[in-house]
């Protein structure tokens, strides 16, 4: 089943284009990997696809499970199954993980007509979730991400997906920040979520992640556009070559 | 219209009234105090201390000196509805000023605790109330507190005496009931805690929606050498009241003394919280909280005087302001050439949740010291847009979202309220606060 589907994808931020026409197609069972330089739009395609307004969108259009997302809140897009881990997770001062935590998945299952989650699931499901990512009890009493590691932080985004558990998750460079031991288990932790049902996209600098999450597909995200689309080896490809030699050898996809 | 004459005309009436029953001593109080009101006059804005709060509107009403409230006409289920359930407080009433015996609750406290109406000390036991009363509130400088003094007659008295230690908190109602007229009560709190005690004391100031009523309260606390003193001062008055307050702390040797001021009723409201460090290596946390929305004015001054070394001093204040409503916070840290190794800092932030509301910040450090720790930080803002697209992108709709970051903006004060049940029952009103500026939006 086709989840992500990305048409010809204009995006502006303040009058300057960053997105000069991207098309993506994600099948629901499959991780994408996109790369790319610095600067080259990737973040930028990440926040779009979970309704950061502060992006304009200039021209194409975004499906999710075949219907045009762009006209959808971000809480909507939340609630119908798309994630995104943030590259810098917000720190909400005065805010507990808990607290933050019961109130997305309850709005999620308000939006589908579900009754709040009952007290003692709620901690048995994080519980678990909590233990398959190595992260102390102690987390869940503190504010939202202050204070928190890098590695923390990362973490903290993918609990709230595995207890979002959404279709489509994408992944805004989760691996920046994060030392070996806590990449493993990060990446652990996406692995788990993988699933004929879902689909993952994985923004990433480094091909590093991609050692761990293994990626079906591999898109090169260069200036605003895709330059080349591959398999896992393509990773390595630029990990040997550099960016700047897969731009100049093929502009084209 | 009300101007200096008639409240000097009021004050005539009371001071004879009240001529045969009152000892020699507070007479003079009253009388040096109504000299200094007559001398000083209400502020204008080309008093410094004033300069954003107008008290014309507070002139508009010809305010009755309010009159001892009749038993019964006040039922207990009133005063419950108005103030929080005080399970696991000492309660004392005051209606207009006057100790409301039968709305208090009379549950035993140890030895050492003394607690009651001042005018029954006054009578009873004027020894510790003469020593103290009227020593450290400003009454040569500040026209509100001369008026204020000139008007004792009741009011709190608590007395916690060498070495008591009182886990049981004491709170401290006052009530405004006006029948219809405009009423104006001076309540008077005098807080003296010998060495080596601890206690912890709220003061509330509530009233009805629909009264319009002037409240001039002065509370003075001493805390002696050792002593641990938790205060909280929460005035959750009605919507036609004017309230204007002065907190005068003096903190004596190694003692720590915490207040908390929270806002969130009233018409307009000057606070003036004043702590004196007094003596070497006090420690004091003066922290407050404010909410206001539709035409509400919310003035807070604070000063915290380093008078002597090792004094420490940390202090935060909070504000949410929406609809068209004003704010002034003026906090100033004043370090006394002999206060070194004084440790100060002052944090004030600001939320404006409309753009019609607005805020006057003033923070201000005079060092006279060299060998000091001092800060400040002031922020005004808006919510930040990074943190509710955070949080809409987990679910949570735009409206919440907002809520959740308010709330968690105002909580950094209400969490370290060391009072559990003042605590929670701030939460709550916090919460009903946010939903009610939610309702309205921006044009309440």
């Amino acid at each position: 089943m086709n989840m992500l589907e990305i048409r010809d994808l204009h995006v502006s931020v303040e009058g300057k284009e960053i997105l000069k026409g991207v098309d993506l197609k994600v099948d629901a069972g499959e991780v994408h990997a996109i790369m790319g330089p610095n600067g080259s739009g990737k973040s930028t395609l990440a926040q779009v696809i979970a309704g950061r307004d502060t992006f304009a969108v200039t021209g194409g259009d975004i499906l999710y499970k075949g219907e045009s997302i762009l006209g959808k809140s971000p809480e909507e897009r939340a609630c119908e199954g798309i994630f995104l881990a943030f590259q810098y997770p917000v720190e909400i001062p005065g805010v507990r993980n808990s607290y933050f935590l019961k109130s997305a998945l309850n709005s999620k299952r308000k939006y589908r007509g579900e009754e709040e989650i009952d007290a003692m699931d709620f901690l048995a499901l994080i519980k678990k979730k909590m233990e398959m990512l190595q992260m102390k009890k102690s987390f869940m009493e503190r504010p939202v991400n202050e204070g928190f590691s890098g590695g923390e932080k990362k973490r903290n985004e993918i609990l709230q997906m595995a207890v979002l558990d959404p279709l489509l998750a994408v992944l805004d460079e989760t691996d920046s920040g994060l030392d070996i031991d806590a990449l493993k288990v990060v990446s652990s932790g996406v692995n788990a979520l993988r699933g004929p049902d879902r689909a993952i996209v994985v923004v990433t600098h480094y091909q590093r992640l991609l050692n761990y999450i293994v990626p079906d597909v591999v898109h090169v995200l260069v200036d605003g556009r895709i330059v080349k689309t591959g398999d896992r080896t393509l990773a390595l490809e630029l990990e040997d070559k550099g960016y700047a030699d897969v731009q100049n050898g093929t502009a084209k996809k | 219209m009300a101007d200096v004459a008639s409240y000097l005309k009021t004050f005539a009436s009371f001071d004879s009234r009240l001529a045969f029953c009152t000892p020699v001593w507070l007479r003079e109080i009253r009388k040096t105090a109504i000299e200094r009101f007559a001398a000083l006059g209400f502020p204008g804005t080309k008093d410094e201390k004033w300069r954003f709060t107008r008290v014309r509107p507070l002139l508009g009403h010809d305010f009755r000196l309010a009159e001892r409230y009749e038993r019964d006409a006040l039922s207990r289920l009133q005063i419950d509805e108005l103030c929080m359930e005080d399970a696991g407080c000492r309660r004392l009433a005051f209606v207009n000023g006057h100790f409301a015996e039968d709305l208090s609750d009379n549950g035993s406290l140890p030895t050492g605790v003394r607690v009651g109406s001042l005018k029954n000390f006054m009578a009873m036991d004027p020894e510790p109330v003469q020593r103290y009363l009227a020593r450290h509130a400003d009454t040569a400088k500040n026209p509100f507190v001369a008026l204020n003094t000139a008007h004792i007659h009741d009011g709190a008295f608590v007395h916690i005496q060498r070495g008591t230690r009182l886990e049981q908190p004491i709170h401290l109602l006052y009530v405004t009931r006006s029948d219809g007229d405009p009423v104006v009560s001076h309540p008077r709190t005098l807080v003296i805690a010998d060495e080596d005690t601890r206690a912890s004391i709220v003061e509330s100031y509530v009233g009805f929606p629909s009264d319009t009523y002037f409240t001039n309260a002065v509370t003075e606390i001493v805390v002696k050498a050792r002593a641990e003193i938790d205060h909280c001062k929460l005035q959750r008055e009605g919507n036609g009241a004017y309230h204007v307050a002065t907190v005068q702390a003096h903190i004596g040797r190694d003692s720590r003394f915490k207040t908390d001021s929270v806002s969130i009723g009233g018409a307009l409201v000057r606070n003036d919280i004043n702590t004196i460090l007094a003596d070497e290596g006090g420690d004091c946390t003066v922290n407050g909280l404010y909410l206001a929305g539709g035409h509400q004015h919310v003035d807070n001054h604070t000063v915290i005087e380093h008078r002597n070394p090792r004094g420490m001093s940390r202090e935060l204040y909070k504000g949410i302001l929406g609809g068209r409503a004003k704010a002034v916070f003026d906090g100033r840290i004043h370090v006394h050439p002999q206060a070194q190794k004084t440790d100060a800092k002052q944090t004030n932030r600001c939320i404006l949740l409309s753009d019609d509301a607005q805020i006057n910040t003033n923070p201000q450090l005079e060092i006279y010291a060299d060998d000091v720790k001092c800060t400040h930080g002031a922020a005004v803002g808006q919510i930040d847009e990074g943190a509710v697209f955070y949080l809409r992108s987990r679910a949570i709709d735009e409206a919440s979202a907002r809520q959740i970051l308010v709330f968690a903006f105002a909580n950094e004060v209400l969490e370290n309220l060391r009072i559990e049940r003042v605590r929670e029952h701030l939460t709550a009103d916090l919460h009903d606060w946010l939903s009610r500026a939610r309702g309205v939006g921006d044009e309440s």
